[in-house]
């Protein structure tokens, strides 16, 4: 076990742990953001640079501050370091930085994407972002495509995160989509318009932390904040059949997987509770599915939040939004 | 005449064929390595010659050498970086191209060293009759024993393979050379892993550029001691400079580190001055990643002394009125030219070849780009000065990779340089279109 120091807070964690996962551990505002690592992905991280940290000691042996800011998600914890995230400024004044760059060819359409109230750039935004752009160019664009006929992808809105790219190489047996082309021209694409045909690509739509990859069967249907989501479960042959149903009134408008704070899919047994598209895209009836209550979304989204906790009355301890 | 030790023979006719090139004294030092010397001392002898990386980023091979893991069992693996994209840059395509056995000499002393059986050239696309080259002499290796198994009775086995690259410029970051070299996409990896440790297929490797493992040869050869004789006290050796822009004789050249910039310049034996009797206006002299500088810093350093051609000297003042040796691409701009569209052309170069995977350099080379864009055509404002200084500072530090610095520091410097000229160009849209700001005002050289 090392000590670190995150922010004035000492945790203590097995060596090899990355800062992100320390901060995780703490928990709360001292968990520098991540768009990109995904900590049931191999190899996920390192890409989008929201989570970077400043070093202000590398270790108990060797106590220099680190010249650069680091990324928490694929920098190694040693003994003795002591991180800084929400108290440095450098931090502050970079992570705007990112921020910027991810929305300069981002479009602003969130009041008719399906991502909006539970969008992670959204969050970030709130968070880091200015509050106008001094991107005066024109926006790259793509034409939305379908990736298969369960899932469309707004390439406009993609980040680059290669989350759904790792769901294609780690969850589904062939993958047939990746990124093509470089630089910010770059995008995600299937290969010469293969359709993606596995039962577990749809996990794609809900690892993906923007509106780039939407279920086809819920676009456009309702906001999320004003469905109820609903831990639910049936028996599956293909996954562990645990997810989360969003509804309205009596009826399913959307099936997801159970997701922790940080948009991650929970675990089941020990595994990533993984759904497959059988569970997703076809049983939107309440009658397929065993209701077993309300789901608590303990998101950091200030659109979510807001409207999540509403909609959970059995949960009593709201927590005050700033 | 400066002493020269990797192009001592280029104008020997057919040196590309092996006996001609073993003729001229060819092969010594694997001869030298592998009867006399162990591994732990070609390591050793290679550190004591202070030989700096000839890449571009300067890090000393002996000390990357001594970095690499040595675990049991496990293959290790030399990568020539010979995926020279660099503007400006093209003195490992003549070494490789004129003399192509003096790297596969290096590369075998090398790979003898560092206990590699398998090493890799890894070449730009681009470059498919280097390729050509490279492979005709590595047969003619393998048929004299110098490549292959129990290489001259020593009992050291090595094959030696040429793959080619898709051409691009990324490649040439060792991380992303060795995925492409997998065979995948050329993304830079994450790192810690650092290659010394988990390189090609996951088993220590070490990545050089062409130069750096030429210049074992003489190392060797000479000895340490002998090879620290040249150049100054922290650059020692000789290095190829691949001179262009607006020089009456371009080319590539070898030079001991240490002569003055003026004498490169103007000197018969190198560059002899500028073209058409035009007056300096700028110089890059390491690749079209490092920082410009304005004619007068070019010759004098920002405290008055000489500027000389060595890796402290061009450094000299840091990033504010120096710059760096890089990779030895010696840009010169003569009056005429327009330091806007040059640093637009370099931006956009870094815009098309980043590799899009992380955020700042994805969109920050690209916005770049096109704010330079506008201002070379006479649509910017003032604002767009300001907003592409912030620009390179939120990219710089913030990447993957060294790419977004690359592409940041020479915006970063153009505009530290040059802001009149930026300036110029939001005042007089239409001249800035039509004609060139010339050479900086109130500034004599």
């Amino acid at each position: 076990m090392v000590k670190v120091t995150i922010d004035g807070i000492e945790v203590e964690v097995e060596a090899g742990t990355t800062v992100l996962n320390a901060a995780r551990k703490i928990g709360g505002d001292v968990v520098p953001p991540a768009m990109c690592y995904y900590s049931k992905l191999e190899g996920s991280g390192g890409k989008c640079r929201t989570c970077l940290v400043e070093v202000a000691a590398g270790s108990a042996n060797d106590p220099r501050p680190m010249p650069k800011l680091v990324a928490s998600c694929s920098t190694p914890v040693q003994d003795g370091m002591v991180i800084k995230n929400k108290t440095s400024e450098k931090v502050h004044v970079n992570r705007g930085a990112v921020t910027e760059f991810l929305l300069i060819n981002h479009p602003l359409d969130c009041p008719i994407c399906d991502q909006a109230g539970e969008c992670h750039l959204q969050d970030l935004g709130f968070e880091h972002g200015a509050s106008g752009t001094r991107y005066e160019e024109e926006r790259r664009t793509f034409d939305p495509i379908d990736i298969g006929n369960k899932i469309k992808l707004h390439m406009n809105r993609c980040i680059l995160c290669y989350r759904c790219v790792m769901v294609a190489n780690q969850l589904t047996d062939k993958r047939v989509h990746g990124v093509l082309g470089r630089g910010d021209h770059a995008e995600i694409s299937t290969y010469i318009s293969n359709a993606i045909d596995n039962d577990f690509s749809g996990n794609m739509i809900d690892v993906c932390p923007v509106g780039a990859l939407t279920d086809k069967t819920f676009r456009f249907k309702s906001r999320v904040w004003f469905l109820k989501p609903m831990e639910a479960s049936r028996s599956c042959t293909k996954c562990a059949g645990k997810a989360v149903v969003w509804m309205f009134g009596e009826e399913i408008y959307r099936v997801t997987a159970r997701k922790d704070k940080y948009g991650e899919v929970e675990d089941n047994d020990g595994k990533p509770a993984w759904i497959c598209n059988d569970c997703r895209f076809d049983h939107k009836n309440v009658s397929d599915w065993n209701i077993e209550g309300p789901r608590k979304i303990n998101r950091h989204s200030v659109i979510s939040a807001n409207h999540y906790e509403k909609a959970n009355p059995l949960e009593n301890n709201t927590k005050k939004i700033k | 005449m400066g002493r020269k030790l990797l192009l001592e023979h280029i104008d020997v006719p057919s040196i590309e064929t092996f006996d001609v090139y073993r003729k001229n004294g060819g092969y010594r030092s694997v001869e030298k390595a592998l009867k006399t010397m162990s591994p732990e001392e070609v390591v050793e002898e290679v550190k004591k010659a202070n030989l700096k990386g000839r890449g571009g980023a300067g890090f000393p091979t002996g000390l990357k050498w001594s970095f690499l893991a040595k675990p049991e069992g496990v293959p290790r693996y030399l990568l020539c970086n010979a995926d020279e994209s660099e503007p400006g840059t093209f003195k490992d395509r003549y070494l490789m191209e004129k003399i192509p056995h003096l790297l596969i000499e290096g590369m075998i002393v090398s790979s003898y060293a560092l206990g590699s059986n398998l090493s890799y050239i890894y070449i730009r696309g681009e470059y498919m009759w280097v390729l050509e080259i490279l492979e005709k002499a590595i047969a003619e290796a393998y048929a004299k024993g110098f490549l292959g198994k129990n290489i001259l009775g020593s009992g050291f086995d090595l094959d030696l393979r040429v793959a080619p690259g898709g051409g691009a410029y990324i490649c040439g970051e060792e991380t992303a050379l060795i995925e492409s070299l997998e065979g995948k996409r050329g993304n830079p990896r994450i790192k810690p892993p650092f290659p010394a440790v988990k390189g090609l297929w996951g088993c220590p490797t070490v990545v050089n550029n062409v130069e750096s493992l030429a210049t074992v040869v003489p190392i060797i050869n000479d000895g340490a001691e002998e090879y620290t004789k040249l150049g100054t006290d922290a650059s020692n050796g000789t290095k190829l400079i691949s001179a262009c822009g607006n020089v009456t004789r371009g080319g590539v050249y070898e030079i001991e580190l240490g002569i003055s910039v003026e004498e490169f310049i103007y000197g018969d034996e190198w560059c002899r001055g500028i073209a058409n009797n035009k007056k300096i206006k700028a110089l890059v002299p390491g690749g079209s990643s490092v920082p410009i500088l304005p004619a007068h810093l070019i010759t004098k350093t920002a405290a008055g002394e000489n500027r000389l051609m060595s890796y402290e000297s061009l450094a000299d003042g840091g990033f504010a009125s120096g710059s760096m040796l890089g990779s030895g691409g010696f840009i010169v701009f003569d009056e005429d030219q327009c330091i806007v569209r040059n640093t637009w052309n370099f931006a956009r170069f870094y815009a098309h070849e980043s590799c899009g995977q992380c955020s700042p350099c994805r969109e920050g080379t690209g916005w770049m780009e096109k704010v330079l864009h506008r201002l070379e055509n006479g649509k910017g404002n003032m604002r767009d000065i300001e907003l592409l200084a912030d620009i390179n500072k939120k990219i710089e530090g913030n990447t993957i990779c060294p790419l977004g610095d690359a592409a940041a520091w020479p915006v970063a410097a153009a505009i530290r340089h040059f802001r009149e000229e930026f300036e110029w160009h939001v005042t007089h849209p239409e001249d800035a279109v039509k004609g060139n700001y010339g050479l900086l005002k109130g500034i004599t050289v």
